[in-house]
């Protein structure tokens, strides 16, 4: 799964709003699939010609663009990547006008998640009834809801939601994120390892608290 | 009903081969027709711990190719009937193996034995996968240290995804069995805890295979263990863990050989 990128005009100051996000968190798009939603930019905004080059030169790999009208084609000096819609490539036919059904705003999962896995819900919060395995990683725009161990990687807010939270039953981490601030293993509080916690973000700190 | 059964565990050397012979042997002690298949192309290991390596004429890629008919490429153990082995090339790699292929020999194998069990090679790639793909059940084999814990994590992730039964959206059966288990240095605190490992990996146990020098005793007389000694601790465990493969409901304790002086006091039982 992608994470889903929102440009909102005018692209300057959301590029360097973004610019901002990356310097706090520098590496969370490496090797990272992006999806860039384009809905909000007018089509016939000169800056769409740059926004391809914008996000490369930021090193962030977009694997495909989605929020376009069926029958839109960028030019190809663009060097947009394939068009999407709902996770699939569209081409540019007609598409029959139906009522899309309302997006969920949660994603629930009822098993372990597994080394090597990655759970990710740009649009909402993610609740695990399981363990977050060493090596296994769970992202959301919103809050994580973990039943069980939290062994592996959380990342909440990642939509830039500074209100998103990490609730786990055991802390054993690799590493917590709230918003682009995050924590690694050895900046854990000794005396929260192994227990419930809530984490939150207060300003530009992260809190960790026992959960009773 | 036949049963495939892949031994599998994504990290090397935590003793796939050596459970391999030896669940398929004591299998067969209890007069069911098994053939061990071994799916680690390039590095093949099961015909030595089986003993059959000046006999393999034919193994599971010419069988694949079509060069060799299955009835050839099958080696049936000298000291049981109901065994038989089918033994990976030694000069190929794991390319020379393909999906269609395999699929075929799987089919025929389940037509003629009660249990068909894949020896995996280690790792997450191609070789490992086509172990798993057709399996009825999998047996992780882990051995009681993070490293290992972490990778058998992955492939229970990889057994719920990448195999047929999940592709047809059925669930797929995993035990869990804990091998070259070193008691005095549980003891000391050196090795995760039984507890630890099961609940890192939630599923159920099948067996504590204790560590023992009769392993390596046995693979240099090229039998399995349970049939070189079948008395020692490493033995009885995977006898223990056969009964339960059958259904069996059998209490779960950590073997352990009854030489030394204390060894009376340390059956340890597993709650
Ligand atoms: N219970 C045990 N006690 C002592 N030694 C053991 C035990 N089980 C396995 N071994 C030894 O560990 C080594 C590796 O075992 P084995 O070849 O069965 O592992 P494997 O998982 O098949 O390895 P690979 O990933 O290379 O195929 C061998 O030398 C074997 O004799
Ligand atoms: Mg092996």
């Amino acid at each position: 799964m992608a994470l889903a990128l929102v440009p909102q005009p005018p692209l300057d100051s959301w590029f360097a709003e973004l610019d901002q996000q990356m310097a706090r968190a520098p590496n969370f798009f490496a090797g990272r699939p992006v999806v860039v939603d384009v809905t909000f930019l007018p089509r016939n905004d000169p800056d769409l010609a740059r926004l391809a080059g914008e996000f490369a030169g930021r090193n962030i790999r977009i694997l495909g663009i989605e929020g376009t009208e069926p029958n839109f084609t960028p030019p190809a000096a663009w060097g947009w990547p394939p068009l999407l819609s709902g996770g699939r490539p569209v081409g540019t036919s007609e598409v029959p006008e139906e009522k899309a059904a309302p997006e969920p705003h949660s994603l629930l999962r009822d098993e372990n998640v597994r080394s090597g896995q990655s759970v990710s819900f740009p649009k909402g919060d993610v609740t695990i009834i399981g363990s977050v395995a060493s090596g296994a990683e769970v992202i959301a725009g919103g809050s994580i809801h973990i039943y069980g161990a939290l062994r592996g990687r959380a990342i909440a807010g990642v939509m830039g939601d500074a209100k998103a939270r990490i609730f786990c039953r055991k802390l054993e981490a690799e590493l917590i994120a709230v918003d682009g601030l995050y924590k690694t293993a050895d900046d854990l509080p000794q005396n929260l390892r192994g227990k419930p916690v809530k984490i939150s973000l207060d300003g530009d700190k992260i809190v960790i608290e026992p959960l009773d | 009903m036949s049963k495939v059964l892949v031994v599998t565990s994504g990290k090397g050397g935590v003793g796939k081969t050596t459970s391999t012979a030896s669940l398929g042997a004591a299998l067969a002690a209890a007069g069911q027709k098994v053939v061990v298949v071994d799916f680690d192309v390039g590095l093949r290991n099961l015909d030595l711990v089986m003993g059959a390596e000046r006999r393999v004429v034919y193994d599971l890629i010419n069988v694949v190719n079509g060069d060799a008919k299955l009835a050839q490429a099958l080696i049936r153990d000298k000291r049981n009937d109901n065994l038989s082995l089918l033994a990976a090339s030694q000069t190929r790699d794991k390319d020379a193996l393909n999906l269609e292929g395999v699929t075929k020999v799987i089919e025929q194998l389940r037509e003629k034995f009660d249990w068909v069990l894949c020896d995996s090679p280690a790792g997450i790639e191609k070789g490992a996968l086509l172990a798993m793909y057709h399996a009825d059940l999998a047996v992780v084999v882990t051995n009681p240290e993070v490293s290992s814990v972490r990778d058998s994590d992955r492939i229970i992730g990889m057994l719920d995804s990448k195999t047929a039964k999940a592709e047809r959206g059925e669930k797929m059966e995993k035990v869990l069995l804990l091998t070259r288990y070193d008691q005095a240095r549980a003891a000391r605190g050196e090795m995760l805890k039984v507890e630890d490992v099961l609940e890192i990996l939630s599923i159920p146990l099948l067996g504590i295979v204790p560590e023992s020098q009769e392993v390596l005793r046995a693979s240099n007389l090229g039998a399995p263990v349970v049939m070189s000694s079948p008395n020692c601790a490493p033995s009885r465990a995977y006898a223990d863990a056969v009964r339960r493969l059958q259904g069996e409901t059998v209490p779960m304790n950590i073997p352990v050989d009854r030489t030394g002086l204390f060894a009376k006091f340390l059956n340890w039982r597993v709650s």
